[in-house]
């Protein structure tokens, strides 16, 4: 038993390799959802439905198609450097913060393109058969596009404010589509929610930005002292990167504050940059700098990937389209937050109390879900709850530091649950749009390549050997299991944080296992339950369920196929000796340095068999009790334990206690300080009128009076004094003479006697 | 009994009186031009019997010739204003020719 370091030893800055055409990517879909958009419904009105989604799913094949070929590039080129940037222009300069249009592809982000330009393709294709009805197809179509294009901006912007535009886009696009069916007030209603919970997630990403922008503020500082070894002027970097490379090795790194992911990999994970320690020897009320910003990134990441307490949306969601449900609400959106975490790996790994927060909170996460998941009746619901639990796994394994597992867990959900989305979809679609799977049954005889396709994907999700689900899922436990270095917030180093996790994770796993059989058996094994007299929806046709068109089944069998064939990427070194095939692809990617603890490989055949024999209990705890609708066990049990099955089927209340605590406080408070706002600052402000109007009144009466007074006075003496002498002006010219007259002989007599 | 410049005096007083009455109380216009070649004349004789007594010389006979030159061309306005003042209120009263006042 001894520690080792995960990553190599030796770490040099990436190299980019640049390349113009990556920018492609995103814009296709742009381009799809713009013409969809401002044309789209002329388009469908004269061409048909057939055009709108031609271009459609056109723009997706294209982005596809360009994702491959750089796919292709990347792997030609050495391991060590696989970076291919693309800068399209420059957005914003601050001093020597630069933002750039910038598109950048490592292994990791180059994964995530890849799945969600190849699932994204099949669901847009998918969504031709399950929307067919649908009058305002073309507003679907562009808002997918539109959803795809901003998931491909938050994965492939190469600094944070890209993936902060993609962050928000997708929240954006996620609402739109849960609340496509705007009319109806309830679906209205879960866009909102997922909105407005996001972007309380928003908020912590947003703020951990800034601290972290802040922190590595200090550090350029240390740079000016000199006292770093790699430190070059920024704008010498152009000139001399020749130089720098012949004197130390390598091109030069730029330290300090910065938006750019790989300038921030290169100064954090390069020990003698000094940044890393900088950046952990930092206090904020004394808590460890870096815990807080990890902590607060994952409050982002916690509201785009439904983790407690913020998955309330996630459920509500399921009120969106079902296509909507498989490529946003499984396979893509939901795991940014994932993503973004095994993204900024370097900065959570120099953090154990962000790690282990991380780790724990996905825990809690997986558990929790797992078991609302037991006794939903809505297929969706119980889909719903099974992200957010597999989310939670994604969460361990990004948080005890595997973040190539976690990764590859994102690979593999995104695969069966996708596909478990599009067969509920396929099901609900047969049966009416019904989801209520008491209603369904015996549908495994009706649509046979659903039944076989949702069933592959519930091994793959249960963790049965030879399916994907299996590898990655055992993966993220055997590490969260070995990894002894982690700590929780506030309570220092807890050594055993790592088994506490991985016991909860397999309890999580039990359950899943459970609950999919359970919806599996519920669904398509029996007697069909559903269409028996009450044909509420007013069909001319008998209430009979089919299998889906072509361009469903076919989708099913593609994304299947891809949820089993997942499962070579990961076969662990235990079994083959080699390193698995993803964790090497990833390997440049992760430069986490995480220490695990080092057991023999018996011991870990020995994990894996806990794990296979959790999801057979599983299963087999399922078939006991909902294979062909015949135990009377469920009706039993639930009669028995009534009042902890109300609980835990009304989701523990969790929703109604926001509404109790949030939503009424904010109404409360808003009750308040509409009070406040009314009686004491209007108050204040009648006060303050009432006192200007007084001391204006007197102001006024002294003017009107005293002031007007005086004028008038002497106005009126004037008028009165010219109307008086106005007689004297007579006009005639013998009356002033006469007065001229007496005034001579007065002067003259005036004469006489002063003399 | 000699003239003295006394008599002189007293008669160009009284002729001064006339025409000031005459100005300032009669009502016809042309009487009232009368009544100012009085006042003129007047102050002529004053003229011519200052220089004769006082003076000497003829300046005060030239001051005289140069006021009834005046007093010809005052005489000729005055004839004009009064036809204007006819043209305009068809009577020559002075007392009703009050636009001054204006």
């Amino acid at each position: 038993m001894e520690h080792v370091a995960h990553a190599a030893a030796e770490l040099t800055p990436l190299a980019p390799h640049a390349v113009s055409y990556l920018w492609l990517i995103p814009f296709f879909p742009l381009v799809g959802a713009f013409i969809n958009a401002t044309m789209g419904v002329r388009l469908q009105r004269k061409f048909g439905k057939g055009l709108v989604h031609t271009i459609s799913i056109g723009a997706m094949v294209l982005s596809f198609a360009v994702a491959c070929g750089a796919f292709v590039q990347l792997f030609g080129l050495d391991s060590e450097h696989r970076f291919l940037q693309d800068t399209v222009w420059n957005m914003l300069t601050a001093g020597k913060v630069e933002v750039d249009l910038g598109f950048a592809l490592d292994p990791l982000s180059m994964m995530m393109t890849l799945i969600i330009t190849f699932i994204g393709t099949l669901i847009h294709v998918f969504s031709t058969g399950y929307m067919a009805d649908e009058p305002s197809y073309w507003r679907f179509f562009s808002y997918l596009n539109l959803f795809v294009f901003s998931m491909l901006l938050l994965v492939m912007g190469d600094n944070f404010v890209l993936m902060f535009f993609g962050w928000e886009g997708v929240g954006l696009c996620s609402y739109l589509l849960i609340a496509f069916w705007y009319t109806d007030p309830q679906k209205a209603a879960a866009g909102m929610k997922a909105f407005v919970t996001n972007r309380f997630g928003d908020f912590g990403f947003i703020l951990g930005l800034f601290l972290l922008f802040w922190a590595m503020g200090g550090a350029w500082n240390k740079s000016a002292d000199g006292q770093l070894r790699y430190t070059e002027d920024v704008s010498q970097i152009a000139n001399h990167t020749e130089d720098a490379m012949e004197r130390i090795g390598h091109p030069p790194i730029k330290i300090g504050p910065t938006l750019n992911f790989r300038e921030l990999r290169d100064q954090v994970v390069i020990q003698e940059t000094g940044v890393a320690e900088h950046l952990k020897s930092q206090k904020m009320f004394g808590f460890g700098l870096l815990a807080v910003v990890g902590i607060l990134f994952f409050v982002g990441a916690m509201g785009k990937s439904a983790q407690l307490p913020l998955h309330v949306w996630l459920p509500d969601a399921m009120a969106g389209p079902t296509p909507v449900s498989a490529l946003i609400h499984a396979a893509t959106m939901v795991t940014a937050g994932v993503y973004m975490v095994a993204r900024l790996n370097f900065i959570f790994a120099l953090s154990p109390a962000a790690m282990g927060w991380v780790a724990f909170v996905g825990a809690l996460t997986a558990l929790f879900a797992a078991s609302i998941g037991f006794f939903q009746y809505d297929i969706k619901k119980v889909l719903a709850y099974s992200t957010v639990s597999q989310l939670g796994f994604m969460f361990i394994g990004v948080g005890v530091g595997a973040y190539w597992a976690g990764a590859y867990h994102l690979l593999t959900h995104a695969f069966f649950k996708a596909t478990l989305f599009l067969g509920s979809g396929s099901v609900i679609l047969g049966c009416h749009h019904e989801q209520d799977m008491r209603k369904m049954g015996g549908l495994g005889k009706l649509m046979p390549v659903t039944k076989w396709t949702y069933l592959i994907a519930c091994w793959a999700i249960a963790g049965f050997p030879w399916a994907s689900g299996f590898y990655s899922k055992d993966e993220i436990l055997w590490k969260a299991f070995s990894q002894e270095s982690m700590a929780f917030p506030l309570l220092g180093m807890t050594p055993h944080l790592g088994q506490l996790i991985y016991l909860m994770g397999i309890i999580a796993a039990t359950g899943t296992s459970f609950y999919m059989f359970r919806s599996y058996y519920m669904t398509f094994t029996g007697e069909y339950r559903g269409g028996h007299g009450h044909d509420d929806h007013g069909h001319g046709h008998a209430h009979v369920p089919h299998e889906s068109p072509l361009s469903i089944t076919l989708v099913l069998v593609a994304l299947a196929t891809g949820a089993l064939l997942a499962a070579v990427l990961g076969i662990p070194t235990a079994w083959s000796g080699a390193a698995p095939l993803l964790e090497h692809w990833l390997e440049p990617a992760l430069p986490a340095v995480v220490h695990f603890v080092e057991y023999a490989h018996s011991t870990e055949f020995l994990f894996q068999a806990i794990g296979v024999s959790a999801g057979v209990i599983g299963w087999a705890a399922a078939r006991a009790l909902y294979k062909d609708n015949k135990s009377q066990v469920p009706a039993q049990l639930l009669a028995r334990w009534k009042g902890a099955w109300t609980v835990v089927y009304n989701k523990y209340y969790v929703d109604e206690l926001y509404q109790a605590t949030i939503l009424r406080g904010s109404v409360a408070l808003a009750r308040t300080l509409s009070w406040f706002d009314k009686n004491l600052v209007d108050g204040l402000v009648n006060l303050a009128s009432a006192v200007a109007r007084t001391f204006a009144n007197i102001d006024g009466a002294i003017d009107r009076y005293l002031v007007d007074g005086a004028v008038n006075l002497v106005a009126g003496a004037t008028l009165s004094a010219g109307r008086a002498l106005r007689r004297v002006q007579t006009g005639r010219i013998q009356t002033y003479l006469y007065g001229a007259v007496v005034g001579a002989i007065a002067l003259v007599l005036l004469n006489f006697i002063i003399r | 009994m000699t003239l003295t410049l006394n008599h002189f005096l007293v008669i160009g007083a009284l002729l001064f009186g006339f025409g000031l009455l005459a100005v300032v109380t009669r009502r016809n216009a042309v009487a009232v031009l009368m009544g100012i070649e009085l006042i003129l004349n007047a102050a002529n004789l004053n003229l011519v019997a200052f220089g004769r007594y006082v003076g000497g010389g003829v300046t005060g006979q030239v001051f005289s010739l140069f006021v009834i030159v005046l007093a010809a061309a005052e005489a000729a306005v005055g004839l004009a204003i009064i036809l204007a003042i006819y043209q305009m209120l068809r009577n020559i009263d002075a007392s009703q020719a009050t636009t001054l006042k204006e």
